[in-house]
């Protein structure tokens, strides 16, 4: 069986003094879909230049928490707040703002499959002309591409890059608008060994060379260690524990130690 | 009465998947309305619907002419009616056969494309890539494929009528010696506005509902890979069935009108 190459874990850790103000605040949050109740007073912080990994079994919410903070699910109760805007009472021009701040990095890419890499990297940009005025379009093209090492594939499409080159590409396209926040949706599922350490290693530079904060959610343990400076563990829809790697690791608490056999 | 309950709910499922369209369709309405329309993708999707779908129309237009020439003329001879082949073939062409075959073939065509292609951007999570981005994949994608394939067909279905008329004239030149002149006088004496409005008409609502299900049956597809073969299929079958009825309403209609 092929094993991850060793990266070194994130060295960030921040303690309460140097947070600052949440840049995503989320008080009991519910969302049921008919009977089935996915999250069940969930809470968190996301603050700057955080790295936060939220880990939970398949099917434990963890995809949908992602789709309430940028408005692709509507939570049933609790508020969200994502830049100090409440998102469930934003209408949509303001919707707009909040989420050209928000990068969201799909778990299986989601390049538009019609367009080539340089329209995909195009297609947020010219959305948010305003934005991005006195830039020059095409420099933030290659400088988005460069960023991951993919350069050279301006001109292909989708179909034509591996598994691992399309996440970065869509990194990149997530990049582009410069988002104060970026989520993270299993970034290295279905990935191997080798090309899940390079996704790692890439989210880690972005985190330094953007200033990013990132909600990332797996449950890959292994990308947790590294990436993380702080993990949340979704049970049932609630945060059943919380802290650092090391402090979830050393937990005694059978449901907090299954993660880590 | 379990019979009897699985038709109820048939039939609720009927009224609740119309319900569905017709809200998407006021969406549509409401979306086209509002400023600004997406004119490059519109122009792409025109170039997608209408020049892709060009030689498809034209082989099938010319050999329905053919066809029905062929088909017709022993019995017109029979009748002693052979020197009416022209102006009969021109009418049915123009009025019925071009529109509805031509849009059965955008049915199977751009309907099924339509309804894959979004349905394969819904579950690998495109569309909502789009609506992250802020974008409004709605006006994006729908908006300019309803209006792409609108505007098209009647484009598509005035070339299948003229192409389908010079497969008729070929049957009638090679076995009845008519001459290229005389065919089409005898064709554009007897076609009038009366025949080329209603036809042209009917083919807007064609377009439209070929779009209009296309989209809403691709924008709506779950249930992974599976889904977007059911998009495909059923976005055929339905708009199929909703061309005939379309036509049935629009012959309904013209013919109010011969009366008046």
């Amino acid at each position: 069986m092929q094993t991850r190459p060793q990266i070194q874990a994130n060295p960030l850790i921040f303690n309460e003094k140097e947070r600052g103000a949440a840049l995503i605040a989320i008080r009991d949050l519910h969302k049921a879909f008919g009977n089935h109740h996915v999250l069940n007073g969930f809470h968190m912080d996301l603050f700057e230049r955080e790295n936060l990994v939220i880990v939970g079994k398949s099917g434990s919410g963890k995809s949908v928490l992602l789709k309430c903070i940028v408005r692709l699910e509507e939570y049933d109760t609790g508020t969200l707040t994502v830049l100090g805007s409440n998102i469930s009472e934003l209408g949509q021009d303001e919707l707009d703002r909040v989420r050209s701040d928000v990068g969201f990095l799909f778990q299986g890419s989601a390049l538009y499959d019609s367009m080539t890499v340089r329209e995909n990297l195009q297609f947020p940009l010219r959305r948010h002309a305003d934005r991005m005025r006195g830039e020059n379009e095409e420099k933030l093209i290659l400088s988005a591409l460069e960023s991951v090492g993919l350069a050279h594939t301006l001109d292909l499409m989708p179909e034509e890059l591996s598994g691992g080159m399309k996440r970065r590409v869509a990194l990149a396209r997530t990049l582009i608008l410069r988002p104060k926040i970026i989520l993270y949706d299993e970034p290295t599922s279905g990935l191997d060994p080798i090309t899940s350490k390079e996704i790692i290693e890439l989210i880690m530079k972005v985190q330094h060379q953007y200033d990013t904060a990132s909600l990332i959610i797996t449950h890959d343990m292994d990308c947790a260690r590294v990436i993380s400076n702080r993990m949340i563990i979704l049970v049932d829809g609630i945060n059943y524990g919380e802290g650092t790697y090391q402090e979830l690791a050393a937990s005694e608490d059978p449901k907090i130690r299954a993660f880590f056999k | 009465m379990p019979t009897s309950l699985n038709s109820i709910n048939n039939w609720k499922a009927f009224f609740d998947e119309t319900g569905r369209i017709s809200l998407f369709a006021a969406r549509f309405f409401r979306e086209v309305v509002k400023p600004p329309l997406e004119w490059r993708e519109l122009l792409r999707q025109c170039y997608v619907v209408g020049y892709q779908s060009l030689l498809l129309v034209a082989v099938t237009g010319f050999i329905i002419g053919l066809v029905f020439d062929l088909q017709v003329r022993p019995t017109m001879i029979d009748f002693g009616a052979v020197g009416y082949m022209p102006a009969m073939i021109s009418i049915s062409i123009v009025r019925e056969i071009g529109p509805i075959i031509t849009a059965l073939i955008c049915a199977g065509k751009i309907g099924s494309s339509i309804g894959a292609e979004l349905g394969s951007m819904k579950v690998t999570e495109q569309i909502d890539a789009m609506e992250v981005s802020g974008t409004n994949p709605f006006k994006f994608l729908v908006v300019t494929r309803i209006l792409a394939v609108t505007l098209m067909l009647p484009l598509l279905v005035i070339m299948a009528d003229t192409v389908a008329l010079f497969g008729a004239f070929l049957v009638e030149n090679l076995k009845g010696d008519v001459t290229f002149r005389l065919y089409f006088n005898k064709v554009f004496n007897n076609i009038v506005f009366g025949d080329l409005i209603p036809s042209t008409l009917k083919s807007f609502f064609f377009g439209f509902a070929i779009g209009l299900i296309g989209c809403y049956k691709g924008y709506n597809a779950e249930k992974g890979t599976a889904g977007v073969g059911a998009a495909a299929n059923v976005a055929v079958v339905i708009s199929s069935l909703l061309l005939f009825v379309l036509d049935l309403i629009a012959v309904l209609v013209t013919d109010i009108f011969y009366d008046l």
